[in-house]
């Protein structure tokens, strides 16, 4: 059980990772704020080079002022007016430093907020194209780290990562510079132990990279657990679940902390090596650095220098570690991103999409052309099914649940694309239309009711401005949803809470249903609809459908003959098939699937009926 | 039910009497409990760090050393190659507890990380209905994810950083003071500045931070809701509106952050500085000293390393003081859920009852979902014999749901109001309670597992052909029979392969394999189509004979064979009776029968 859950979770392992190629593509984030990084990378280099300036000073004073004066060669307070001196230089670097240190980390901040909002714009921009089929492979959990725990693991990269790498390398250069030019040999012998440094680095690669992945991992199934129990978290306690849901989590929580836990042991290695290694070059520098003072060929202020400047040099080499974490979350969760940033568009408008002669908004005329769909590979829903609706007609989908009513819907709003045969829309291809100006065609009641959370007027308008309040209000009357709302304390303007919790199903309904009057759709599509409504609330509902009706072309899935009766054309589906098709009258005529369905559904009451009336 | 597993259900009482304990204390209180279960490792963990930085702080005093020997004259090689390997040695041993450190302390971290995701977990899993209809879902997973982790940052790194600190500075300074402690001193005077600094930055980075992890919750539910109704979205093209408003939130998140940018980006360089400044009085007193020859030339490189050896420490302290008011903000917003008590819970010291019959009883019931609110339910009087079959019917909001979730104390009446086998049902284990009722809702939520787990939810162990019974039952068995993958099918997020009706049939299996005494539909088959919902209910009846069964529908065809029919209007009930006394009867009942006749007639028109 655990490993089937696992594998729905489990996210799929990435393939080879090309560093360049993905360093190279999240640069390119960092474009349109080129004068901001411009700025930032100047205020990097004067920042780094005037921190060099220290262990100069320090040099200068050691080796003319306070040696020269400890051994009695130099007058005390010439000595004291020169270490004055130098010892305000520094404090000036030191306030330049403060200033400049500011703005670069204001800077770096701004650069690092303004490509995280970039990138999440452009993942919520994909979500919103991408198609429907998707989400049915990924939970919304995990489409939520991309768009939160993801983004935030780049925001180091961008703010601390890329460019203070740039601002180490300025120090690394300009420390180096300054050993070199004072002594060519010291500095050799001080940077042997780099290989060693190099070595331990490479390892800690490896190992924390296939770490992190495997962090992320865990914690996306983690989330995707976590998330989708605390929405059933109703059905756990109804059947009794706590305890087994609790030991699942358990074991969830369990490797991801194992996980983590592995990944430590790089980190706890690799800091005390970079330590050692880097007590070696110190140790190396007073034996041989030693050795070249006692030789005269160095000064003692150049060798404490020389201390100093490698403690500068190894500093951002020891910080490769935290940088590379920082890096190494970035890279990981960039990744992630940018795989789903790449994954095609399947369902978009065409290159060159096409209007109906009589414009974007349509006459309503439907065609089904020998259509086949599948959800997965060979798992045909529909089978060749064919039929056309006319402009202002209505038609009815009816068979058992399962048959393919509701992928007939799906299909005609291009949720999924079909596989064989072509759906039109006023004679035209629906992969033919402009996607939007398509869906702007229709108004759906879907099964489940969905609320978004903000008030009544807000879930029947969506984010349409142009419909007015007065509109909503009308929509709202013609379905009757209108006596509910306006015996609420705040009317249209109640709150609706996260899923529409508080309000009934019926009532959920009647908002959807107002929704969609409030669009004034060229086409309605009800599925399922009317089916949890008590007989009376429907029978206001089947008067407001009838006025929604008018004038539109309507394609209706609903058990329910009431609804039924009053279409001009009945579609009968099995098993992925059109049976029957034809007026209520005809189709009974026909005493095929139809007339069965119909008789199950009233035979009883029919019969009772017969009794009443004493027959 | 076996003496263990009603054991157990006690077990449950226990916890929240823990709970309890907690509502009075603070977050930090609660914390600290963590971290007193691994008090063996924090101790471990505070001794390794004690050892690596001794012998650390030798090392400017080794370099020290070596420079003052370059000065004295006929200096050999060997006594500078022994300074030499003495720094190495030194830092191999400090290595090797700075190893263990991590492995210690930060392990612990996780350990409790685990400890609280568990705890948190199992705490939201027992809060009931009217939580879940008041704190979003997103806001939850915040908590969960973001706010925990924030707080595992005071208990990991927080602790290792401040312990180094601590010590460093604590063996640091003796070292100091004997060299020159008129120099230390001075030194000393420009730490407090850091304190103060430190401490001013931390609470004012603490109030902005808090503020941008509230609106972060607020643009991660809104994100959510997009991802979740993304059906509707796309049926109303609605989805550059959705940008739109995703935008609009994403841009005051970037405004707060950058607000609280312009604060914190002072923080850094200012400590920078403050440190530098510490440089500054060794080179200006310190070489005056060494000038007049007060401090050998060593002495003052050595105490140039400790400053240097200072440095991290002190700049930890700021990253630290960070992690602790960040994590103090989360541990505030995970405590505050942590302290809300169940709402609907089991007595303390409740004892088991004998097996539950099935007797229902509502008496004088009426139900309010606020104390000051309108009565959902007024004063229903009902008793239901085990065995009955008792159907509600009424219009939308009549209060069906709100009776059907009385029963397993989804929703809590006043005590005595709902009665089972004669027992106010408060004095029922909660878990027993439930455990003998099969309940499919209205809106059905499955999980993504395969059918087959779904099916067996909510029984411990079931086997393939129980699974099978089950389907049977639920009139589900013939289109799994149509699925490639049979039972093993997978069911999306939401069952999203599913159409609604095989939806509904998949729980109801759920509640039909536990074989519950009491068996509540609310309006449980409303997507499933009439010929199949005749044969469930055949099934059904079969099954049910000597249990109770409630049945919320709005189809009189569901209803008329039940045992009892209640009409519900405005929560109360109006009508009662068998199909037959409510037909003779003329009222409502007669009236929607009516209607329904009357599309029926139309309908053979």
């Amino acid at each position: 059980m655990a490993e089937a859950a696992a594998s729905i979770h489990e996210e799929e392992q990435l393939g080879k990772l090309y560093d360049v190629a993905t360093a190279r593509r999240l640069l390119r984030y960092l474009y349109p704020y080129r004068r901001l990084v411009m700025g930032a990378l100047a205020l990097t280099v004067v920042i780094n080079l005037v921190r060099q300036l220290g262990p100069l000073l320090t040099m200068w004073a050691i080796d003319d002022y306070i040696k020269p004066a400890a051994l009695g060669r130099l007058d005390l307070e010439v000595a004291f007016q020169g270490i004055a001196l130098l010892s305000a230089a520094y404090l000036l670097s030191l306030a330049v430093t403060l200033g400049i240190g500011y703005f670069q980390d204001v800077l770096l901040n701004t650069i690092g907020q303004r490509v995280m909002y970039d990138l999440r714009d452009q993942i919520f921009r994909k979500l919103q194209s991408i198609e429907l089929a998707y989400y049915d492979r990924n939970p919304v959990g995990r489409l939520m780290t991309r768009l939160t725990s993801d983004v935030d693991a780049l925001n180091e990269l961008f703010t601390s990562g890329i460019i203070e790498v740039l601002g180490d390398i300025v120090l690394v250069a300009g420390a180096m510079g300054m050993m070199f030019y004072y002594s060519w040999e010291l500095s050799l012998v001080s940077l042997t132990v780099i290989p060693l440094l190099i070595a331990a680095t490479a390892w800690f690669r490896r190992g924390a990279r296939a770490g992190f992945r495997l962090i992320r991992t865990k914690l996306a199934r983690l989330n995707a657990f976590t998330q989708e129990h605390l929405s059933g978290a109703q059905t756990v306690q109804l059947f009794n679940r706590e305890e087994k849901a609790l030991a699942q989590f358990a074991e969830i929580n369990a490797e991801y902390r194992q996980a983590n836990i592995d990944t430590i042991f790089y980190y706890a290695v690799f800091y005390p090596l970079v330590n050692l290694i880097s007590a070696i070059g110190i140790a190396l520098l007073v034996w041989y650095g030693g050795g070249l003072v006692i030789q005269q060929a160095l000064t003692i202020g150049a060798l404490v220098a020389f201390l100093q400047y490698t403690q500068r040099l190894w500093q951002p080499i020891q910080d490769i570690s935290d940088r590379y974490n920082v890096l190494q979350a970035a890279v990981v969760a960039s990744e992630r991103i940018f795989k789903l940033l790449d994954t095609p568009d399947r369902i978009v408008s065409p290159a060159r999409p096409q209007l109906p002669a009589r414009g974007a908004r349509a006459q309503g005329q439907i065609e089904f052309r020998h259509v086949w769909f599948a959800y997965k590979d060979q798992d045909w829903v529909l089978k060749d099914v064919s039929f056309v609706v006319e402009p202002g007609q209505s038609v009815a989908l009816v068979g058992h649940t399962g048959s393919g009513k509701s992928t007939i819907t799906n299909l005609l709003m291009r949720f999924y694309d079909l596989q064989r045969g072509e759906i039109l829309l006023d004679g035209l291809d629906i992969r033919l239309w402009e996607l939007r100006k398509l869906r702007e065609n229709f108004a759906v009641v879907l099964q489940d009711v969905f609320l978004f959370s903000g008030d009544i007027a807000s879930n029947i308008r969506l984010g349409n401005q142009a419909i007015s309040d007065e509109r909503i209000e009308w929509a709202a009357r013609e379905v009757r949803a209108s006596s509910f709302i306006e015996r609420l304390p705040e009317g249209y303007a109640t709150r609706v809470r996260e899923r529409g919790a508080g309000f009934s199903v019926g009532q959920k309904q009647l908002i959807s249903f107002a929704r969609a009057l409030a669009f004034d759709p060229r086409i309605l599509v009800l599925d399922e609809a009317t089916s949890s409504i008590d007989t009376e609330t429907e029978q206001l509902i089947q008067q407001a459908i009838g006025r929604v009706m008018a004038g539109r072309t309507s394609i209706i899935i609903a058990h329910r003959l009431s609804t039924i009766q009053r279409v001009d054309q009945i579609i009968v589906l099995h098993k992925g098939e059109v049976r029957e098709l034809g007026t209520h009258q005809q189709l009974l005529r026909q005493r095929g699937i139809y007339y069965k369905l119909y008789q199950l559904q009233y035979k009883e009451q029919a019969r009772e009926l017969s009794e009443m009336l004493g027959d | 039910m076996s003496l263990e597993e009603l054991k157990a259900s006690r077990a449950g009482v226990k916890d929240y009497r823990l709970s309890d304990r907690i509502r009075y204390s603070t977050g930090r209180a609660w914390l600290l409990s963590y971290l007193k279960k691994y008090w063996g490792r924090l101790t471990l963990g505070t001794l390794f760090v004690f050892i690596s930085v001794s012998f650390g702080v030798f090392i400017p005093r080794q370099v020290g050393s070596a420079i003052d020997d370059l000065k004295a004259s006929g200096v050999s090689d060997e006594s500078i190659f022994r300074h030499a390997a003495a720094i190495i040695g030194v830092s191999l041993a400090s290595g090797i507890f700075l190893f263990l450190q991590r492995r210690t302390l930060i392990n612990m971290s996780r350990y409790i990380e685990y400890d609280l995701r568990q705890d948190f977990y199992a705490h939201l899993q027992r809060l009931p209905l009217e939580f879940y209809q008041n704190y979003r879902t997103g806001d939850l997973m915040a908590r969960t994810t973001n706010d925990l982790s924030a707080v595992r940052q005071i208990v990991g790194p927080a602790i290792m950083y401040s312990e180094q600190t601590l010590f460093r500075v604590l063996l640091v300074l003796p070292l100091m003071f004997q060299i020159s402690w008129k120099l230390t001193l001075i030194l000393l005077l420009t730490m407090p500045l850091v304190s103060v600094t430190v401490k001013y930055f931390g609470q004012q980075i603490h109030v902005r931070f808090e503020k941008i992890q509230e609106f972060f919750s607020d643009i991660s539910a809104r994100a959510q809701e997009n991802l979740t109704g993304v059906r509707v979205v796309r049926a109303y093209a609605q989805e550059q509106a959705e940008i739109a408003k995703f935008d609009e939130l994403n841009q005051q998140y970037v405004e707060r952050n950058l607000d609280l940018v312009r604060l914190s980006a002072l923080f850094r360089p200012l400590m920078m500085f403050l440190i530098g400044l510490g440089f500054a009085v060794i080179l200006f007193y310190g070489g005056r000293q060494t000038a007049r020859g007060e401090i050998s030339l060593g002495d003052f490189a050595a105490f140039n390393l400790y400053l240097e050896q200072l440095i991290w420490p002190l700049i930890a302290m700021g990253y630290v003081t960070n992690l602790v008011q960040r994590g103090t903000a989360s541990l505030k917003r995970m405590h505050e859920i942590m302290a809300i008590e169940p709402a609907i819970k089991d007595a303390p010291g409740l004892e088991p009852v004998p097996e539950i019959e099935g007797r229902i009883e509502f008496r004088h019931l009426t139900f309010r979902y606020k104390p000051d609110g309108p009565p959902v339910l007024s004063d229903i009087n009902l008793v239901i014999e085990p065995g009955q079959t008792v159907a509600f019917i009424g219009r939308t909001g009549s209060g069906k749901s709100t009776l059907m979730n009385l029963v397993p104390r989804l929703l809590e009446a006043e005590a005595g109001m709902v009665l089972i086998d004669d027992r106010p049902i408060g004095q029922i284990p909660l878990k027993q309670l439930r455990e003998s009722i099969g309940y499919v809702p209205q809106e059905t939520f499955l999980f993504s597992e395969t059918l087959a787990e779904n099916i067996a939810f909510g029984v411990r162990t079931a086997t393939p052909a129980d699974i099978e019974w089950a389907a049977e039952i639920a009139g589900l068995a013939g289109d799994v029979k149509d699925f490639p993958q049979g039972y093993q099918t997978m069911v999306g997020e939401r069952g999203i392969t599913l159409s609604g009706g095989q939806k509904q049939r998949t729980a109801l299996a759920r509640a039909v394999i536990r074989q519950p005494k009491i068996l509540i539909l609310d309006d449980a088959l409303s997507a499933v189509d009439t010929e199949t919902e005749e044969r469930i209910l055949a099934h059904l009846r079969g099954i049910m004979r000597d249990r109770t069964s409630l049945i919320v529908s709005h189809r009189i065809s569901t209803v008329k064979e039940a045992d009892l029919i209640c009409v519900l209007d405005n929560g109360r009930i109006v009508e009662r009776g068998t199909h037959e006394e409510l037909m003779a009867l003329g009222g409502e009942y007669a009236d929607l029968y009516e209607r329904q006749l009357l599309e029926e007639e139309l309908a053979a028109s």
